[in-house]
């Protein structure tokens, strides 16, 4: 699914990801953790395609293809979804009026014709549904006034709405009380099938309770220090990261 | 001959063929002798430092185009707002089309301005409102001098107009060149309520320069929304003297969209004539080429009580320029006015630009008056974000867009006409969105 092979990027030439090496197979979840500043949420911009980001080395291949010349709409367009740590707010745009113009582009893009108005209808409020939003809640301006939990919960909506093949979560589990991480965290495993993966970003095992990664990944100053099963992530949360900082600079 | 001499000159012949024992043959003979005296308005003036009207008026313009023409509805159909019932005002370059219109007397008068000039039972009508809220400024001037035709709409007293009236002004491109003056004259009495929609549309790119002069009159009570509509060709320019005159209790509200023409100078004037009275000033300007769109506003609260509610939204491409001037000058004895001033604008190219300039004049000490521009770009991160949803980057640009003219759009109370507006301006920026906004 994803390949990432010696990944080093940049950004207003301040170099923040150092040869990111990582593979991703269909059905599977890895974790990526690591302390503040590690390179996480660039990691994930740069797979989204954001701009501001230099790739000045190595590539990221998405089934085999090399994606690193695309746009961030072609690689929607070819199933990378990123929930952001912080969405972003468009007054004047509501929720479902965004939804229709994403999945329609998306399909314009793959030569298909515009969804039917009521397989959209249908599809918003079955998806809605299964994230508990509030159908009120779909008319409104794009996350304008959401709590930071209703952000997460329409980044999980959209997610659902869009059914990628590799959805980022990226500190998706930041501003959720307990109630909002359990339907969101159920949200995401009910997406899940053998044929995606999930790259879940974090800052702390208490999300990956409730998404259970397959692999843990620490990075740390732009590279990936350790790899490994979930219990890594148990670790982390009782040691800290400190200790592994030891190790690298050891 | 330039264009001011050629006006001049023309004014004698003018006169002759009109009835010059009317009353508004003073008014006439006064103004002219104004826009001899003052002439076109000139960067040094301080209400036009940012707009010239220089490369306007060096045309040879033809000043009283001689013949009638006809045109085909259907080719015109797409500038009406057509999806519904209306009342219709059509003009030919500048001659009244009475098979392109639907005109009524019945309880209420939409005809011509040349009938209640000439006609004895409009007199009254006449003399008590014509020129009555008209600045004297030059451009006015120059159009009441030459003032014989435009729609006529007195609305009566407790009388509701269900259907919306449209006034449109083509001009056909037989003549070369053509200098147009419209003269429009709105009256609504006590607890009367009216939906008005203005539109001028060049169907060549033979130049035209539109003087057009609207008068309003809101009487107690009155509830008035007027729309205009300006996407003209670019080699047409209009300079749009709007006045209103409000009288207490009443509701008046003016949406100015922006898109098309060489040169539009709207110059949407207030005047606030009795307490509790609501005006309310909105406009979208969405421009680019060489285009040049000034609003240039004032609100005159001269009582107490009342509100004002300005908000203009633009955004500028390619080598667009635009100017915001919004006045408003409270009275002392205004006290407990809300004036609210909003001018945002985005630029999204290097070579675009535009002027801001509230200017608030407060002599009362109890007032609510507030004012923000912002000048800015599109927002990069949202960008992103949409795009990250697989929004290409025209169709995310254009998203954008509309959801920042969208406050204005919000408020436009005939659906047809927020949907027409959604449409030029998905035209416009070259998008095809499926949804209204």
């Amino acid at each position: 699914m994803l390949k990432i092979n010696n990944l080093h990027a940049s950004v207003e030439d301040k170099n923040i990801l150092k040869g990111i090496n990582l593979e991703v197979k269909p059905g599977e979840v890895h974790a990526i953790m690591g302390p503040n500043g590690s390179g996480k949420s660039t990691l994930a911009s740069v797979i989204a395609g954001k701009e501001e980001y230099e790739v000045e080395e190595g590539e990221i291949l998405l089934e085999d293809e090399n994606i690193d010349d695309l746009a961030a709409e072609e690689r929607a367009h070819k199933g990378v979804f990123l929930s952001f740590q912080y969405p972003v707010e468009i007054p004047g745009v509501s929720v479902t009026n965004f939804m229709k113009t994403a999945i329609n582009e998306t399909r314009k893009a793959k030569g298909l014709e515009e969804m039917p108005a009521n397989e959209m209808l249908k599809l918003i409020r079955e998806k809605s549904e299964l994230l508990e939003i509030d159908r009120k809640f779909l008319s409104r301006s794009l996350n304008e006034g959401f709590s930071g939990g209703e952000k997460k919960r329409n980044e999980i909506f959209q997610m659902a709405m869009l059914e990628p093949k590799l959805a980022i979560l990226d500190e998706t589990d930041s501003g959720l009380d307990i109630d909002a991480l359990r339907i969101v965290a159920n949200g995401v495993n009910k997406l899940k099938s053998k044929d995606n993966a999930v790259i879940v970003i974090t800052h702390y095992q208490r999300l990956l309770d409730y998404i259970v990664p397959d692999y843990v990944h620490v990075l740390y100053n732009g590279r990936i220090v350790k790899s490994g099963g979930k219990e890594l992530a148990h670790e982390l949360e009782e040691k800290g990261y400190d200790w592994i900082k030891e190790e690298i600079n050891a | 001959m330039d264009l001011k001499e050629k006006l001049v000159s023309s004014f004698m012949a003018f006169e002759n063929q009109i009835d010059i024992d009317s009353p508004v043959h003073d008014v006439r003979s006064e103004a002219i002798k104004t826009f001899e005296q003052e002439g076109f308005p000139t960067k040094k003036q301080e209400a036009w430092k940012y707009t010239s009207l220089k490369s306007i008026i060096n045309q040879d313009y033809s000043v009283f185009p001689k013949q009638e023409n006809a045109l085909e509805y259907r080719d015109i159909k797409k500038y009406f707002i057509h999806d519904i019932d209306s009342y219709k005002i059509v003009f030919i370059d500048g001659k009244y089309s009475s098979h392109l219109s639907q005109t009524t007397h019945e309880g209420f008068d939409v005809c011509l301005m040349s009938a209640a000039l000439n006609k004895p039972k409009y007199r009254l009508v006449i003399e008590n409102y014509f020129n009555k809220a008209a600045t004297k400024d030059s451009l006015s001037s120059l159009n009441t001098a030459f003032a014989s035709e435009g729609a006529f709409i007195h609305i009566k007293k407790n009388k509701l107009v269900e259907k919306p009236i449209q006034i449109l002004h083509f001009s056909s491109g037989d003549e070369s060149a053509l200098m147009l003056q419209p003269r429009n004259l709105v009256v609504v009495d006590e607890n009367a309520h009216v939906q008005i929609i203005e539109r001028h549309q060049s169907l060549t790119d033979n130049p035209v320069l539109t003087n057009s002069v609207t008068e309003i009159f809101a009487n107690k009570r009155a509830i008035i929304d007027y729309y205009k509509v300006q996407n003209d060709r670019e080699t047409a320019s209009l300079i749009d003297n709007t006045f209103i005159s409000q009288k207490q209790e009443s509701h008046c509200s003016v949406h100015t969209f922006s898109f098309g023409g060489k040169l539009t100078r709207n110059n949407l004037n207030f005047f606030q004539n009795g307490e509790r009275i609501d005006s309310t000033l909105k406009g979208v300007t969405i421009i680019g080429n060489k285009q040049h769109v000034d609003h240039n506003t004032l609100v005159h609260h001269i009582e107490p009580n009342c509100e004002s509610h300005q908000d203009y939204k633009g955004i500028f491409g390619d080598n667009a320029t635009g100017v915001f001037n919004g006045r408003v000058i409270v009275n002392k004895e205004a006290q407990k006015t809300n004036a609210f001033q909003a001018n945002n604008n985005i630029l999204i190219s290097d070579k675009a630009s535009i002027n801001t300039k509230p200017q608030l004049e407060i002599f009362a000490d109890d007032v609510k008056c507030s004012h923000g521009c912002t000048i800015g770009q599109l927002d990069e991160s949202a960008m992103f974000y949409m795009r990250s949803r697989g929004i290409p980057e025209k169709e995310a640009k254009a998203l954008l867009m509309y959801a920042f003219s969208n406050n204005v759009l919000s408020s436009v109370k005939i659906p047809e006409i927020k949907q027409r507006i959604t449409k030029i301006i998905a035209n416009k920026l070259g998008v095809n969105i499926g949804f209204d906004l």
